[in-house]
């Protein structure tokens, strides 16, 4: 059983504050992923996590033992790194037997376990050969079946496909999340990627300047983004977001439509919707298409709402020419609304 | 040919170029060979061919030079003495060098600027400036005339060479694979000696070299801080200059071609430690 639990972990640089004050628990088998920006605070977490690097307050707790007074090869944890990390002065085989090794495990114990996890990441055919004479893809096989022969608890992930080509990084992204789901460890992976989030996550942490911002499954993270950031994050396009004022209750003015909203009375909010959630119709938005970009399965139109940039996605079949004006209605259960004070979602 | 095109001319200044570089290349090749050359010569002649001119182009192959400082009282005891000395050396200024360059690599620490400069700053004191306290000083200590003393000399000129090269020995390392080891049940010494010394191991024998080397053409503090158990060079700065000039042609063979064949045994070593690649 590995449930991490992550208590009030706070990281500061000098002056600079990286992490304030996180908590999270993962539960035991979890594939939680923490997305973000460069520069959120995702990887100092991970870091934190592995014993590389010290929190400044806070605790950390593997499986009902508190961790993070310990070293690095004391924590149950192994990890892969964004740059593979594979060993030039040794083979494939010892690469990933270096672990076991260093445990001192009997000589047919590695090779059985070497040989096994070669076999999951498909390189049994590269067990004599040395780092320099592997591919980009190669390497990152190795150091995933370095940390899977480790059978550790937890298996930390810093953006291991971010040097990958895109298409390899695709057929990665699937085969990595199918051998970690087989070997039952709780996994952590840190990335920048938004698509490797949503594809391979049971749970999406959204990091934004040292704090998480939501955390919950891909689905909710999509649809009910906790904040305006995560909001304007995740999705590409992000979500679109226009000014609202308030007239009657529960109506809102939107760019000169009236719209059902949330009661209350604020001030003003922010009424969202995400791009592919609207259609032409008669009544709605009048927007001047500005840039119109076919991408083949759909059609990607930038236009002008009230003077505000709005994306919409829409049919590929549909002739929309730059100039145009378009009336785009939202489907009224996917908006969303935000307070701009709080930038907080508002029911 | 008057009448040459623009695309004549090109192979024209190519050529000049190739000319210009070959001639660049033997010419520095002569610098170096040549004065060896003419020390090899002179060395393996009867004295009467030394003073005679011009030279032959091939040795006669007369050993007597040879044989006379092989037989010289204390030539051999010099020969071991700097031996041990440079050895001596060697070691010391890798065991004390190395982590110091590791501490400048991998740790963020007040004052590493400045602690980086006064490294270099230790080879801004003429030794003959140091040399009259020293002698003072290992005097008092007992250190005069020892190899260890000498040693201990040597080590401190060496030093700023071996803590500059394993510091950038040490950051050609990624921090990430000392990270892997760790994750992978090691500790911080484990990983250095499973993973980072394999890695550097033929830079830290470039350094040793070249630390080995500076011990082994010392002269002046080897002149002043040893009477007894002198190092080859003082042996032969004292003898030769009162010697004829056959024998110290033979003096200055026999302090080259050690150092020559030992450069030439870890070269491989040497290109690695000034970053071209060796694999």
């Amino acid at each position: 059983m590995a449930r991490i639990e992550i208590k009030n972990v706070a990281k500061t640089f000098g002056a600079y504050q990286a992490l304030h004050d996180i908590n999270l628990t993962i539960e035991d088998q979890e594939f939680m992923v923490l997305l973000g920006a460069s520069g959120c605070g995702k990887s100092t977490l991970l870091r934190i996590i592995a014993g590389l690097e010290t929190a400044t307050t806070g605790e950390v707790w593997i499986g009902g033992r508190r961790i993070d007074n310990l070293s690095p090869k004391d924590r149950g944890i192994s990890m892969v790194f964004q740059n593979y990390a594979v060993f030039p002065h040794l083979s494939v085989f010892e690469n990933i037997g270096f672990g076991l090794r260093m445990q001192k495990l009997p000589n047919d114990e590695v090779t059985r376990r070497v040989e096994r996890t070669a076999g999951l990441m498909h390189i049994e055919q590269l067990l004599k050969r040395y780092s320099g004479e592997l591919s980009g893809g190669q390497r990152q096989r190795v150091a995933v079946a370095r940390a899977l022969a480790m059978e550790p608890d937890v298996i930390l992930m810093d953006e291991p496909l971010s040097n990958l080509d895109a298409l390899l990084r695709m057929e990665m992204r699937a085969e990595l999340k199918g051998v970690l789901a087989e070997s039952k460890t709780t996994a952590i992976y840190v990335t920048h990627d938004q698509v490797e989030a949503m594809s391979m996550a049971d749970r999406i942490s959204v990091m934004h300047q040292g704090e998480i911002v939501q955390a919950a499954s891909p689905i909710e993270v999509y649809r009910n983004p906790s904040a305006e950031f995560v909001a304007g994050f995740i999705g590409n396009p992000p979500m679109n977001f226009l000014p609202a004022k308030p007239a009657d209750s529960g109506k809102w003015a939107v760019a000169g439509q009236m719209m059902d909203g949330p009661g209350g009375g604020s001030a003003s909010l922010k009424f969202a919707i995400r791009p592919e959630d609207l259609r032409l119709a008669d009544t709605g938005f009048k927007a001047v298409a500005k840039v119109v970009e076919p991408l083949g399965a759909h059609l990607l139109v930038t236009c002008e709402v009230d003077g505000q940039l709005f994306r919409a996605v829409l049919d590929s079949d549909l002739k929309v020419k730059p100039g145009e004006v378009l009336t785009l209605t939202p489907q009224p259960d996917r908006v969303r609304w935000f307070d701009p004070q709080t930038t907080l979602a508002v029911a | 040919m008057t009448d040459a095109t623009a695309s004549d001319v090109a192979p024209d200044t190519r050529a000049t170029g190739r000319t210009l570089y070959i001639a660049s290349v033997v010419f520095l090749c002569a610098w170096v060979i040549v004065p060896i050359y003419f020390l090899l010569i002179n060395t393996l002649s009867s004295p009467e061919t030394v003073n005679s001119f011009p030279k032959p182009f091939w040795p006669e192959f007369d050993l007597g030079s040879l044989t006379f400082f092989a037989g010289f009282a204390g030539m051999l005891t010099a020969l071991k003495n700097s031996v041990i000395v440079a050895a001596m050396t060697m070691v010391m200024s890798i065991v004390i060098g190395a982590p110091a360059g590791y501490a400048l690599s991998r740790f963020e620490f007040p004052g590493k600027g400045l602690f980086r400069l006064l490294i270099l700053l230790t080879r801004a004191f003429p030794l003959p400036l140091l040399a009259l306290p020293l002698a003072v000083m290992f005097i008092q200590t007992g250190l005069d005339d020892t190899a260890f003393g000498l040693a201990l000399v040597h080590t401190t000129l060496a030093i700023p060479f071996a803590v500059l090269i394993t510091f950038s020995l040490f950051s050609g390392i990624p921090m990430e694979l000392e990270e892997a080891a760790w994750t992978l049940g090691c500790t911080r010494l484990t990983a250095f000696t499973k993973v980072v010394l394999p890695l550097i191991l033929p830079g830290i024998t470039a350094s040793a070299i070249f630390a080995f080397v500076i011990s082994w053409n010392e002269v002046f503090a080897a002149a002043v801080l040893t009477i007894e158990n002198r190092t080859l060079t003082a042996f032969l700065l004292q003898n030769l200059d009162t010697s004829p000039l056959h024998l110290k042609f033979a003096g200055g063979f026999i302090l080259v071609v050690p150092a020559l064949i030992f450069i030439f045994a870890v070269r491989k070593y040497l290109f690695a430690m000034w970053g071209i690649a060796n694999r």
